[in-house]
């Protein structure tokens, strides 16, 4: 019988059924960080428990790090005693901790890859809802709660009951001037921000096929904030092409033999799937977000809802709320709309090919007046590449501050932070209220380019008039 | 491991009203800066219940009518957003020992309940008149029937849907599944010898 990646993935790690009727699943790679591990830890010795598996747990930190303070001890007291505990759980308890002197340190989700440690076929875990990023892949990540990091160290498993598969088709080519980070922003305002409760994402279709494993990345990183645990792509030739040489991949006769496994991971044709959604590529504008969540987002070209078009009830609610945090007046366009800050980074859009594309772009060009404009490698390995390639050095000239790796001001749990109602053309993955690190601040979420063209206008601005992209 | 059965749960209850409450609002990212889930309850909605001075803003956790509440009612897609367990951790410190929502996002849920903290689904009308008979006497008595699966208050009785999983999990006091997950370890290094990945 045909079955999806999902099924086989699924089936493959079942170690058991549990009581309750949940899977006792292997999960295969566990990726920890500084801020959601130190009470998994502490559990661990509470209950006398050592790490089942430190040969597949790998450490990294990327959170709370300061992205232009490079010196340890931090300013930050906070800060400095969480590096220091994930650093002294790592040494106790076996585990591979990619810090700052390895020069392999980095966004969790951006380190994984770059270092062969994500393979087609396997399951993922780590603390970090962005984790259904590494399904670009064909693994099976989700992201977890800190309990469930415990389980996961003790046990190599955790508890879980299978989800449905949603398989999302995205076919033919995307306009000039649109990017991965619009597809997903698209699907999301399509299907809603719980639409995906309950499922896993499969995303195909030829606009998938032609991706790069960079754009693969970008759509599954924010299955989450359409409400799926996961979202995977199948493997093909343009994901072993990725992983061939990697650190971590796999060397010599191991490397065929595991592509040839990696591939019968694929999902089979005429598969069950628990539903089908499918878009046509030429639909899908530059999009930006408007309100206090990423489903609330609108075409470049588009007006901010008033309440008055409302489809519903809650609908109505939704749109008063947010216009009323965000400050933005109903029914006008989005277009035009003064920013104070423009931020580049994240696991969302924090790789080499997002600088490249705002580099090609951007070069000779000026920041506005009076607009921070920050940008922010995803990994040392990513900074690294874009130094190589003198990005660091176009986006300087242009205005940007070049900083070093780490989340940075997609979470405020570090320097980097909004201050009052400052509004962000941001290239990160939310826009909930307060996210950025000021009560009051604004996120508005688009892509690097559309951050780009934010940047040098001042204002909300379609990067294809900006930039002149030519259709 | 002797766990709790939880077939209810009940006490007062306050109303956060709104659909998806994302974790950033229930628990700030910048109180997460710690190693310890201590001291976490106080900071529950802080910027929505706290002003920037840390005075209090009008939120119903700041009315003090709803003071002794331990049973938290929200809208649809409560706690969607982050993985944190920071959030269901604030919750329970602050007091709360259940949630009712229309439905909840999906982490937040399995977070939770790994907690042992229920997490009921009930009908957007069925919430409505719970809330009602509590804002019109804050005493009201609610229970959480997780065995029963309905929700009782005020001489009322509605229903209410756990994921059965989850319901058979808080009843049979298996809401933390460590010892079952150590007790499966033979079968996970069984299953684990056809993974090559997982070879040390």
């Amino acid at each position: 019988m045909p079955k999806s990646l999902f099924e086989k993935v699924w089936s493959a790690h079942t170690a058991r059924t549990l009581a309750n009727g949940q899977t006792q699943l292997i999960i295969g790679t566990h990726l920890i960080h500084e801020v959601t591990s130190p009470q998994a830890f502490g559990m661990l010795r509470d209950l006398g428990l050592k790490v089942l598996m430190p040969h597949r747990t790998f450490a990294t930190v990327d959170h709370i790090i300061p992205t232009n303070e490079l010196v340890e001890p931090y300013k930050d007291p906070l800060a400095q005693a969480m590096m220091d505990e994930v650093r002294k759980n790592c040494a106790e308890f076996g585990i591979t901790f990619f810090d700052r002197a390895t020069g392999k340190q980095g966004i969790v989700h951006i380190v994984g890859p770059e270092q062969g440690i994500t393979q087609p076929g396997t399951t993922i875990a780590c603390g970090d809802s962005h984790t259904s990023t590494h399904g670009a892949f064909g693994a099976i990540a989700f992201g977890i709660g800190t309990s469930q990091v415990r389980d996961v160290l003790a046990t190599q498993t955790m508890a879980l009951g299978a989800l449905k598969v949603r398989r999302i088709e995205v076919n033919g080519k995307l306009r000039p001037g649109v990017y991965a980070k619009d597809v997903i922003l698209h699907i999301i305002r399509m299907l809603g921000v719980n639409g995906g409760t309950g499922y896993a994402y499969e995303y195909a279709g030829s606009t998938f096929d032609g991706f790069s494993m960079e754009e693969r990345m970008t759509v599954c990183n924010m299955s989450i904030e359409g409400g799926a645990r996961a979202g995977y792509v199948n493997p093909d030739e343009t994901t072993f092409a990725y992983l061939k040489g990697r650190p971590y991949s796999p060397k010599g006769a191991a490397w065929d033999s595991e592509v040839a496994r990696w591939k019968s991971f694929a999902s089979d044709p005429g598969c069950h799937y628990d539903d089908v959604v499918k878009i046509d590529a030429a639909d899908i504008a530059p999009t930006v977000t408007w309100g206090i969540n990423p489903g609330q987002g609108i075409s470049i070209t588009e007006n901010v809802p008033s309440p008055e078009t409302a489809t519903s009830a809650d609908d109505k609610a939704g749109i008063i709320e947010a216009l009323a945090y965000m400050k933005l007046p109903a029914g006008a366009p989005i277009k035009g709309t003064k920013i104070n800050v423009a931020f580049l980074g994240s696991c969302t859009n924090g790789r080499l090919s997002d600088f490249q594309e705002v580099a090609k772009y951007i070069k000779g060009r000026k920041v506005a007046p009076g607009i921070k404009a920050i940008a922010v490698p995803g990994s040392q390995i990513v900074a690294l590449q874009c130094e190589k390639l003198g990005l660091d050095k176009i986006l300087t000239e242009a205005g940007f501050e070049w900083r070093a790796a780490g989340c940075s001001m997609c979470l405020a749990m570090n320097p980097d932070k909004l201050i009052g109602d400052q509004l962000c053309a941001s290239s990160s993955n939310r826009n909930f209220k307060g996210r950025q690190g000021s009560t009051t601040g604004r996120t508005l979420l688009m892509s690097p380019v559309m951050v780009a063209a934010a940047a040098v206008t001042g204002s909300v601005a379609d990067a294809r008039e900006v930039f002149a992209f030519t259709n | 491991m002797a766990l709790a059965k939880i077939t209810s749960v009940s006490g007062r209850a306050v109303t956060v009203p709104g659909n998806d409450i994302d974790t950033d609002r229930i628990i700030p990212a910048r109180f997460m800066k710690c190693v310890t889930f201590d001291g976490l309850g106080e900071f529950l909605f802080y910027d929505v219940r706290k002003n920037a001075d840390g005075t209090d803003r009008v939120h119903p956790l700041n009315d003090a009518r709803f003071k002794a509440a331990t049973i938290l009612i929200s809208g649809a897609n409560f706690g969607c957003g982050s993985s944190r367990e920071h959030a269901p951790q604030a919750i329970q410190k602050y007091g709360f020992k259940a949630v009712i929502a229309e439905n909840f996002a999906e982490i937040f849920f399995g977070n939770s309940v790994t907690l042992g903290i229920p997490c009921a689904c009930a009908k957007r009308e069925d919430i409505a008149k719970i809330s009602a008979a509590v804002e019109k006497d804050p005493s009201t008595e609610v229970v959480i029937d997780v065995a029963k699966q309905e929700i009782r208050f005020a001489g009322q009785t509605v229903p209410a849907t756990f994921r059965e999983t989850a319901r058979d999990a808080l009843v049979n006091g298996r809401w933390d599944a460590i010892g079952e997950l150590l007790d499966g370890i033979p079968a996970v290094k069984e299953t684990a010898k056809k993974l090559p990945y997982l070879a040390a």
